[in-house]
């Protein structure tokens, strides 16, 4: 499967195969991202890192992933004290950093960014997050977690919290439809799953049931993903409290679970769960932000051409 | 009677008659055909014509064809609209508007947040499908659909 020189912009673009492609290679960078292995892979290689908005771990596991493998990274610095600021657009800054590195990582706050910015690049483009568009190296390793913590086929994953605008958890559903998972959505009335999105999945294989409690779905499956509800959803906040509340993990609730059952967090978490359940052997959310290391070396070792 | 009714605006010797245009829309139709810029000719608009198929607007461009891709861009606005070429007073080419499958610089994207609104130098772009006889726009750099008041978005 030949990755080199494709940009990745969406997950819209990817088919199972080249998921499980990713994923695989992921594996193989397991030992390498742990400092258990050395690599000099992407030695005389150089990634810049263009974060026009801020972020900690996807900037940082980027920055980690190059450098366990040996690459260098050239990072934007900020925003303010660049040529940004005295207005230079997005497609200018482009066709001047490709002149300086062999692959790009972008986040920007406007959706279509990434992809405005592959037709300028003459070198790769790594989405990492496009306004409420897309975050395709998010998704990849959500799905590596699910397969290294619990099993991509015949999942069952219930999916907890803001369904309505979370871009993680829509471009998570679509990848999952392709594993023809038995997804459950738990959420608010105010924050379901656009119906248009449900249909989607529906059509594409997926099995998807909608509750409003976690009690009505945590007995039976096998990876629970809980989101962060955004205060500045709700008008009222006394009524934000109360959907806040009520969707929660405690070790109380754990009871009912599987043995297996893995509890998944893009983070950063506010108090959706309970800090007991950090020690339990479901909760896999930290685990799962070690997993962005591998799956960022794996993509850029991809498409800078030094693995197929 | 038919005479009244042609001379309302006047037969032309050559260039293109759009007709046909869904009423209301004429202004619209020069709008995306970059009129009177893209032409030196007379252009002549008919709005609330009487027709067979109730009121129609049409467009006369006097000494100027128009190639079929320039127009197939309005068939967005108006999917019935029919390109007479004229020479020498006679229609020598009719033809229906097709919808494009890609429309590139016509129509502004709905989402304010979309890279193709800032001072970007690019030009806005859509894949354009056809759900139920009406056409879809999706933004090929947010994804944002636009099906409905398409002629609210020209640019």
């Amino acid at each position: 499967m030949i990755f080199k020189d494709h940009h990745i912009i969406s997950m819209t673009s990817f088919s199972k195969d080249m998921i499980d492609h990713i994923l695989e290679t992921a594996e193989k960078m397991e030992p390498i991202a742990l400092g258990k292995q050395k690599s000099d892979l992407l030695s005389g290689k150089v990634l810049a890192v263009l974060f026009f908005e801020p972020s900690t771990r996807t900037r940082m596991s980027f920055e980690t992933a190059m450098y366990r493998l040996g690459g260098d990274v050239l990072n934007l610095g900020s925003v303010d004290a660049s040529s940004i600021a005295k207005g230079e657009t997005l497609a200018d800054t482009i066709r001047v950093v490709d002149s300086y590195a062999d692959a790009i990582v972008l986040r920007h706050p406007r959706e279509g960014a990434a992809f405005l910015a592959s037709e300028f690049s003459t070198v790769p483009i790594l989405n990492a997050g496009d306004g409420a568009g897309h975050h395709p190296t998010q998704t990849l390793l959500d799905l590596y977690t699910i397969k290294r913590q619990s099993h991509l086929d015949g999942l069952k994953i219930a999916l907890a919290g803001d369904l309505k605008y979370g871009r993680t958890v829509h471009s998570l559903c679509y990848a999952l439809s392709l594993y023809g998972a038995q997804i459950t959505m738990i959420s608010p009335p105010e924050l379901r799953m656009p119906e248009e999105i449900i249909n989607d999945l529906e059509n594409r294989g997926a099995k998807v049931t909608e509750v409003e409690s976690i009690e009505e779905a945590i007995g039976d499956v096998d990876v629970l993903y809980m989101t962060r509800i955004q205060k500045e959803r709700f008008p009222d906040p006394a009524e934000y409290q109360k959907v806040a509340n009520r969707l929660k993990i405690t070790t109380d609730l754990l009871k009912d679970a599987k043995q297996e059952l893995r509890i998944m967090h893009p983070l950063p978490r506010v108090n959706e769960i309970h800090p007991d359940v950090d020690d339990t052997v479901h909760a896999c959310y930290f685990k799962q932000a070690f997993y962005g290391v591998p799956v960022r070396m794996a993509l850029v070792a991809l498409v800078l051409g030094a693995i197929e | 009677m038919g005479e009244e009714k042609e001379l309302r605006v006047r037969r032309i010797k050559n260039g293109t008659v759009i007709d046909h245009i869904t009423a209301g829309q004429a202004l619209n139709v020069i709008k995306i055909l970059g009129l009177p810029d893209a032409s030196e000719g007379v252009v002549s608009i008919l709005l609330n014509s009487p027709g067979e198929h109730g009121k129609k607007d049409v467009v006369k461009i006097e000494n100027r064809e128009l190639k079929v891709t320039e127009v197939d861009r309005i068939a967005l606005i108006a999917p019935n609209a029919t390109i007479n070429i004229i020479r020498n007073f006679n229609v020598s080419q009719k033809k229906k508007v097709h919808i494009p499958e890609f429309m590139e610089g016509v129509i502004r994207c709905i989402n304010p947040n979309c890279i193709s609104n800032s001072n970007e130098p690019i030009t806005s772009k859509f894949n354009v499908t056809v759900d139920d006889d009406r056409p879809k726009l999706r933004c090929t750099y947010c994804g944002r659909v636009i099906s409905e008041n398409i002629a609210k978005h020209l640019l």
